[in-house]
């Protein structure tokens, strides 16, 4: 076996934006293209103000990335929409070319950049289990072999035999994931897989990479959920804008990483641009404040609170999703403006804004994250991840003191006690 | 794709193999030795194929005799009967299905392989294996539905009391040269389609128009000698004449004809196989 596994030099690769928002083309354009080019060719000889509309059509989504990674390391690749964390595995996973660059790769590759990728709904979970593990590269023998396993790891036993389409969601993740698991590659490509399926899932996920990385297998590994990171690798490199940002263990990568969403947030959310979605919709501003009279900006556990979210381009049946973490990256509460509740009220001096509020924040002193999607008639239209943080003072829930730094967890719920009289 | 695995020579299991990732240059080779690496998958496409195409239909595997069979009955009432087409001296509804059969068998595989990168473009984007076993597994998904349609030809020869020549013996490879016009035409037509929707719409009406280019309602005995072996140029032209040769006992043996067709399936295969090669590393990106 060689010292290293994944050598990655100088890799970089360039995508055109007109082919990033509309994968194909038609002939028409093309044709159209090519007739309008001499005239174009004119045109910007006239102008001779030097724009250069050429560069601007390109994006790098990777740069100049190089780095090693041994054998039987766990390295999380970490960072925000449009990093390049994905791009990187598709490359390293053969499946898209690098514009420049070189990596060398040791050792059988498997690369799970989705489960269930070329699962068949209308063969049973036998059949998937053979053509999805050919997909991935495993040989039939070793499907064979492994099959049992695959099928109790998947707890699908009475239902091998039936098609695909009328297995329940879980029971779908769940096969696929345990077909995937079985790969035994060498080295393992992963991209957020994890981020699918109910808890119990997702730990037994959890489970089985911490056992492919205590085998002394190499993982390259993708994720936003910080918590995973943590625990199971033993390095981060946090990619920024394509490049390199932090290479060093995980917990540096993370703070390196959180340090820097919290600095984008000084930045005007029209600016950013990492952000996925259609894009008719943007968020263009967050206001978070108590809400009441004065608009105070400071927030404090158990007193009121307000997340206003101000778009632009906002039409009928747009809703906004958004997302509180902690500090270290774990999610807390969800918020969904789509799913309706009888305290929900209408405004019709409200154009360009969607507003939640909470009569008691329940969140103990300390610091917060808020990611923010935003969508309509079911279409992500522009997803933020980190686009706003917000600091929560000591307070009181229900005249009960909540006190910074106490304990674990960081929700407090409304409660009452009772004791014997003393 | 720019990659190649060096396995030096032996290869034992501790001798992992090494992966060079690079860009690479404008043309590259057809790598088949990758092909034939991943013919485990090219069995299990084939295969899935094969099982899916006649899933949640009513009548199923009988769709592969009706469509040709409906095909000739409508052929037999227009230009047997009405126009009076002459047909070497066959009865014109055996004349007609011995051509649709092999046709129906190159149609369909054109018209799957034309779409299949596209309905892939899941597989595309998230792992690696050589592209072409996804044309080259529906084109080879067909052939069951060939053999069920050839399995009807045969009754109704029998129904005809046509007893085939020795020459019976030629129909495997008349019908490796369908598959391979197929596969080359599906190739072509699968890799521009990954850049321009516009194939959807072209393959139907270039089906049609190959239908009426190659003698399947009328005998290429229409044409007198210097034409009709150019006209084998058509590669349809070589398959259709030759299956009424081998299994009818059609006078003229289309020896030059068939060659014809020969070399032309073989021109469009290589350039096809080229250019989707050629193609092959920006799928993933534009699909």
């Amino acid at each position: 076996m060689s010292d290293v596994a994944i050598c990655v030099d100088g890799l970089s690769k360039r995508f055109s934006i007109h082919s990033k928002h509309e994968s194909y083309q038609t002939l028409r354009d093309t044709l159209s293209n090519a007739a309008l080019q001499p005239f174009r060719a004119l045109k910007s000889r006239g102008s001779e103000n030097g724009d250069e509309s050429g560069d601007s059509e390109t994006i790098w989504a990777l740069k100049n990335v190089s780095f090693e990674v041994k054998p039987g390391e766990v390295v999380g690749l970490i960072g925000r929409n449009g990093a390049g964390k994905s791009t990187l595995l598709k490359i390293l996973g053969r499946v898209t070319e690098p514009t420049e660059g070189f990596a060398k790769i040791c050792g059988r590759v498997g690369s799970l950049l989705e489960v269930g990728v070329g699962f068949h709904f209308e063969l049973s979970g036998r059949e998937n289990i053979f053509l999805n593990g050919a997909i991935l590269g495993m040989k039939r023998i070793d499907i064979k072999r492994r099959f049992d396993e695959i099928v109790s790891f998947a707890e699908i036993d009475k239902f091998i035999d039936t098609p695909v389409k009328h297995y329940s969601s879980g029971m779908y993740l769940r096969l696929a994931f345990a077909v995937a698991a079985h790969l035994e590659p060498d080295i393992l490509l992963v991209d957020e897989v994890l981020a699918v399926g109910d808890a119990a899932f997702q730990k037994k996920c959890i489970g089985k990479m911490e056992e492919v990385a205590g085998e002394g297998r190499t993982v390259l590994f993708v994720s936003h959920n910080m918590a995973a990171v943590q625990a199971l690798c033993t390095r981060g490199i946090f990619l920024h804008n394509g490049s390199v940002f932090t290479d060093s263990t995980a917990g540096a990568s993370i703070s390196a990483y959180l340090r820097q969403l919290e600095q984008s947030v000084s930045q005007d959310l029209q600016e950013r641009s990492d952000r996925r979605g259609r894009g008719e919709i943007r968020l263009a501003g967050i206001e978070i404040s108590t809400g009441i009279n004065d608009h105070a900006q400071t927030l404090a556990t158990g007193r009121p609170a307000m997340f206003a979210f101000y778009l632009t381009g906002m039409r009928p049946r747009t809703s906004c999703i958004f997302t509180i973490y902690d500090d270290f990256g774990q999610p807390l509460a969800t918020f969904n403006s789509a799913v309706r509740g009888p305290d929900d009220s209408q405004d019709s001096a409200l154009n360009n804004a969607l507003i939640c509020h909470l009569d008691e924040l329940p969140l103990v002193p300390g610091r917060y994250r808020v990611n923010v999607a935003v969508s309509a008639d079911g279409e992500l239209q522009d997803h933020l991840e980190g686009a706003a943080f917000f600091e929560v003072e000591q307070g009181a829930m229900r005249g009960r003191p909540v006190i910074k730094g106490k304990g674990y967890g960081r929700i407090c719920l409304q409660h009452h006690w009772q004791s014997p009289s003393s | 794709m720019a990659t190649e695995s060096a396995s030096n020579g032996l290869k034992s299991k501790s001798d992992p193999q090494v992966i060079f990732i690079k860009p690479s240059k404008s043309w590259v080779s057809l790598n088949l030795r990758s092909l034939w690496e991943y013919r485990e998958l090219l069995y299990f496409l084939t295969w899935r194929d094969i099982k899916v195409r006649y899933k949640q239909t009513v009548l199923g595997a009988a769709w592969a005799i009706l469509q040709p069979l409906t095909t000739m009955l409508i052929f037999s009432l227009f230009f047997g009967r009405l126009v009076k087409v002459p047909s070497d001296g066959i009865p014109y509804p055996l004349f007609a299905f011995a051509a649709l059969v092999p046709w129906t068998f190159f149609a369909n595989g054109l018209n799957q392989s034309s779409n299949s990168l596209v309905s892939s473009a899941n597989l595309l984007k998230k792992v690696y294996f050589p592209r072409l076993t996804i044309p080259l597994a529906t084109v080879l998904a067909g052939v069951v539905d060939f053999v069920l349609a050839f399995a009807v030809l045969l009754l109704l020869m029998a129904f005809y009391r046509v007893i085939p020549t020795v020459n019976i013996i030629w129909t495997p490879l008349l019908l490796a040269l369908a598959f391979v016009t197929s596969l080359g035409v599906g190739l072509w037509m699968s890799a521009l389609n990954v850049r321009y929707r516009d194939v959807r719409y072209v393959v139907p009406f270039l089906v049609q128009i190959w239908l009426f280019a190659t003698p399947i309602a009328y005998p290429s005995s229409l044409l007198s000698e210097p034409w009709r072996t150019i006209y084998g140029l058509n590669p349809m032209v070589g398959v259709v004449e030759g299956f009424r040769w081998a299994l009818l006992g059609a006078k003229t043996a289309p020896g030059l004809m068939v060659l014809a067709s020969a070399l032309a399936s073989l021109l469009i295969l290589i350039t096809g196989a080229y250019y989707f090669r050629h193609m092959e590393k920006t799928f993933a990106d534009v699909v």
